[in-house]
């Protein structure tokens, strides 16, 4: 037990110096800017069918299993207005980040984690030129900006599955749904989780970049590196989600 | 025939004056493992050195040190007349945009086709270089390893052999100064094996280059070293020419060359 909270406040201590070293890097000159674009591609773009596919489904079976609570009650018409908010407020951007945590940190992690053990992060370095910011800072700012993006998208479509969802018991045409959607959701809903994505984000990219960057020598530990990714980004997104809500709770 | 007559040249137009590089009383660690125990090196400028030793005696390892890969835990380590192991990132950097590394497999970006692995080091290196330029360093870096047409495969499309000289492109594009390699040879036939030698040779000519060459290859150490050391137990046990090693008085350092 001892060794283990060594080891964990020993590699808490390591990231941050590791995610602070983003900031000092960041504001230097020459940013690699194509590799950034390549980056927001991958992570962004290719992630989109994966996130359509998801929030499409979580909003449909949102709307369907709210059915039977809200009924009793004889308040149907509430459905789409809590669906959106348990959507925008809390599922879009958890669940997404889930899986853009299964996706994107061990993608990075696998891809890092290879090149450090072939030395490919070393060559780069004999080379004279800075594999962090080359790899890191790229990786790193596209996931802050790319993981925001995904999440808003993810509310769209799952408001989208949503409404499938309503129809499938009754008539309620887009328009009205979307109306009633959006007299329930107002500013202050949208503000907060928001800014708790870009959070998400800074901490996928950064727990997949370090786990790959400290991946150890030999092929078995970039499957170790990409694996631990995943779970220590995960577990990073359900805790900046409490710290996040309790903070929204105390201030608004 | 060829090779004789290469190293009969190259003996002749070596001039033995600067030191380029020098280990003073280099020690490191890892753990309870210590590798290097009072390393101790130097070689001038123009010279071929050979660094024989078994596997894990920290072969690797001292050259790592020399470019700042690994840091040392005590002692100094001189190149143009700089101690290394004192140098800030920004200043090391300097120091290493003069330096070629030939890594032991190669350590090609394997995101990255030949031709974009190439023109990565030299795109960083000097922005204002404009796209001909660029084109023009590229097909000569190819040309010198004879692989000019894999220029638009990945790395993963090449063989072992073919990965180690576009490796060895990529150190020489930069037209460094210092040439550092890392088993050129291992894992190679031998007439690609001798190939590479003849590339060696080439080079040293060609650039005037001070090169320092690790490997278990003793046709290449013949051929390509000016000078053989062998380590042992972290320091430089045995030093000479290759035929002075062969006939030592030392069991040890004979039964390098059986
Ligand atoms: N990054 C590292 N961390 C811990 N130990 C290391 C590291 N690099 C090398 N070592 C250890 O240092 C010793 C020397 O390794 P090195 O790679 O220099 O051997 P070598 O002489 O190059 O061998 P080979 O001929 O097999 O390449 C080995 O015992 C190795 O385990
Ligand atoms: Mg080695």
């Amino acid at each position: 037990m001892e060794t283990f909270l060594k080891n964990i406040s020993y590699e808490i201590g390591d990231l941050s110096l590791f995610g602070l070293r983003f900031f000092e890097e960041i504001f230097r000159p020459s940013f690699e800017f194509k590799e950034f674009i390549r980056q927001c591609y991958v992570i962004g773009y290719k992630s989109l069918p994966l996130v359509s596919i998801t929030s499409f489904i979580m909003g449909l079976v949102l709307t369907i299993q709210s059915r039977p609570a809200m009924s009793k009650f004889g308040a149907e018409s509430w459905i789409p207005g809590m669906v959106s908010l348990s959507l925008i407020r809390e599922i879009a951007p958890v669940i997404t980040a889930l899986i853009c945590a299964g996706k994107i940190a061990s993608g990075i992690g696998a891809e890092l984690g290879s090149m450090k053990v072939t030395e490919q992060i070393d060559a780069m370095e004999v080379s004279a030129i800075n594999p962090y910011r080359y790899l890191v800072v790229t990786r790193i700012l596209a996931a802050t900006l790319m993981v925001p993006i995904l999440v808003i998208y993810a509310d769209l479509i799952g408001l989208l599955g949503g409404y499938i969802g309503v129809n499938m018991h009754g008539d309620v045409n887009l328009v009205l749904y979307f109306s009633e959607v959006f007299e329930s959701i107002k500013f202050l809903d949208i503000i907060p989780a928001t800014i708790k994505t870009f959070f998400f984000g800074f901490f996928i990219g950064l727990i997949g970049c370090y786990k790959g960057f400290n991946a150890s020598s030999g092929t078995e530990s970039v499957g170790k590196a990409a694996n631990s990714a995943v779970v220590s980004a995960s577990l990073s997104i359900f805790i900046i989600d409490m710290i996040a809500v309790q903070l929204t709770d105390l201030l608004f | 025939m060829l090779i004789e007559k290469n190293i009969k040249q190259k003996k002749i137009e070596t001039n033995y004056q600067q030191t380029i590089i020098e280990f003073k009383n280099v020690y490191k660690s890892f753990g309870k493992n210590d590798v290097l125990k009072g390393f101790n090196l130097s070689v001038k400028k123009g010279e071929n050195v050979v660094i024989l030793g078994k596997s894990g005696s920290g072969k690797s390892v001292a050259i790592k040190c020399l470019v700042g890969l690994i840091k040392v835990d005590k002692g100094e380590i001189y190149i143009f007349n700089t101690d290394i192991t004192k140098l800030n990132i920004y200043e090391l950097n300097k120091v290493r945009m003069n330096i070629g590394f030939l890594f032991q497999n190669g350590a090609l970006y394997d995101s990255m086709t030949v031709k974009e692995n190439l023109a990565f080091t030299l795109k960083h290196h000097s922005k204002n270089l404009n796209q001909n330029e660029i084109e023009n360093a590229i097909n000569e870096a190819l040309e010198d390893v004879g692989l000019k047409e894999a220029i638009d495969k990945m790395p993963s499309e090449l063989s072992g052999g073919m990965k180690k000289r576009i490796g060895l492109s990529r150190a020489l594009i930069i037209q460094p100064e210092i040439i550092l390699y890392d088993e050129p040879t291992s894992g190679l036939d031998t007439i690609t094996s001798r190939e590479i030698d003849e590339l060696i040779l080439k080079i040293q000519k060609k650039g005037k280059t001070t090169s320092v060459i690790i490997t278990h290859d003793l046709a290449c150490a013949k051929i390509t070293g000016d000078r053989i050391l062998i380590i042992r137990d972290g320091i430089i046990y045995a030093e000479g020419s290759f035929e002075s090693l062969k006939n030592s008085d030392d069991n040890w350092v004979r039964s390098f060359f059986i």
